[in-house]
């Protein structure tokens, strides 16, 4: 978790985004993606300036309809990641949000998440579902509003310069002990759907929960990741970004890059720090330093970038 | 008449106080506190409503692995209620934070 404290900072955050654009971390052929966290916190317009053309920005954890004192105002947050994207001086052509919309599942959260994003710059926004957005009785706020690109499974792929997304749902499955689960099915479906792609594809899989063990006791992980992983390795490039956990945590194992974003509305604690992983309160001038979004950036030699941008 | 009303007053006390114990004892509640379920196991009569009251500071929600019932999010201080009409053991999660587990069972 040391590694995690420093990319909490301006100058770590940096500091990734200039070692990724060097693209001596990465050097492998094909396009490799390196994350570029944006803290609200560092949002300068020099910042910004030096984060180059992302190919995508991604959103997470906005959690619309929490008002509790870790944050009492989420939409405040959400606009000022928003204005934060948008001042972005080249536009990244996707939104990616990975999960957690709202709180509460609720219609209103929903209908307030959707007018906020509608004043994105950007217009193609890519939706994976969180535990919070699939909360009501129904499962059917999510669905009836981001079903449609996913034929309402929830997972689903598409292409988009030159690299491969695969969308994942693992929230709607419910095993004792927490873990995210993915199932039979959608697994079934990912290796149909990667079958026949050359290798040399560049990936990005986005889903809400974390794809690999973080912190099994609060759940941070997906119990049935393995046999996706066993997916994924032959492919030179693959970046697996989630949320949940409403902080940076990201490790490398060969060629895939793991990688959870901030929310844009509370952070949790450190893995095992207290008795759960519930809102974390801290002192209102550090609230914006641990929110963000993260921006995918195309660097030369055609690799990737990811940056991580917060909101003071 | 006027004899009368008293009396009819007495009787509705009475029925009033009778069906109150009656639903005192057909009701059951569980408590949703730092993300448990407490009790864990909630032990019953076929019959009995259970409530589930989300004290804590997150939404929770009450799903059953069979299916038979299902709550929407329950947000701090709402709660969640269910009649259990047929004895048997029943297990339910949050699916939120699908490690909080617990259990009614109904005799
Ligand atoms: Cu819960």
């Amino acid at each position: 978790m040391a590694d995690q404290k420093q990319l909490h900072t301006r100058r770590a955050a940096l500091g990734c985004m200039a070692f990724g654009g060097a693209g001596t971390l990465f050097a492998i052929a094909g396009g490799v993606l390196t994350p570029i966290d944006l803290a609200v916190a560092a949002a300068s317009p020099s910042a910004l300036a030096r984060v180059g053309k992302p190919l995508f920005v991604q959103i997470s954890d906005t959690h619309i309809g929490f008002n509790k004192d870790a944050n009492p105002d989420v939409s405040g947050t959400l606009a000022r990641s928003i204005d934060l994207v948008n001042a972005m001086s080249e536009q990244p052509a996707l939104i990616i949000h990975t999960g957690d919309i709202t709180h509460l599942s609720r219609p209103a959260e929903f209908d307030t998440a959707r007018q906020l994003f509608s004043r994105l710059r950007a217009t193609e926004m890519h939706t994976v579902p969180g535990e919070h957005d699939t909360s009501d009785a129904g499962v059917t706020e999510y669905f009836s509003r981001f079903g449609q690109a996913s034929d309402n499974r929830g997972y689903y792929s598409f292409d988009h310069g030159g690299v491969h997304f695969v969308g994942l749902v693992n929230v709607l499955r419910f095993r004792p002990g927490g873990l995210g689960t993915l199932g039979d099915e959608q697994l079934a479906w990912v290796t149909a759907d990667l079958k026949g792609r050359s290798s040399s594809t560049p990936l990005v899989v986005f889903a809400h929960m974390p794809l690999w063990t973080i912190y099994e006791p609060w759940g941070w992980g997906t119990g049935d990741s393995g046999a996706l992983m066993d997916q994924l390795r032959r492919f030179g490039s693959v970046s697996v970004l989630n949320g949940h956990i409403h902080q940076i945590v990201q490790k490398v194992e060969g060629n895939i890059r793991f990688h959870t974003a901030r929310s844009t509305a509370y952070p949790q604690p450190e893995a095992g720090v207290g008795s759960g992983p519930g809102p974390l309160k801290v002192p209102a001038e550090e609230l914006a330093r641990m929110l963000g979004v993260t921006s995918v950036t195309e660097t030369r030699h055609h690799a990737l970038g990811l940056t991580d941008t917060t909101l003071a | 008449m006027r004899a009368k009303t008293p009396t009819i007053a007495a009787l509705l006390a009475t029925t009033l106080l009778a069906c109150q114990a009656s639903l005192a004892a057909l009701s059951g509640q569980v408590v949703i506190k730092d993300f448990m379920f407490v009790p864990t196991t909630l032990t019953v009569k076929a019959g009995t409503t259970v409530t589930w009251a989300n004290q804590d500071e997150e939404p929770h929600t009450v799903y059953s692995d069979t299916g038979l019932f299902r709550s929407s999010a329950i947000d701090t201080g709402e709660a969640f209620s269910f009649r259990f009409d047929t004895p048997g053991t029943y297990h339910f999660v949050c699916t939120i934070h699908p490690r909080m587990v617990g259990t009614i069972v109904v005799e």
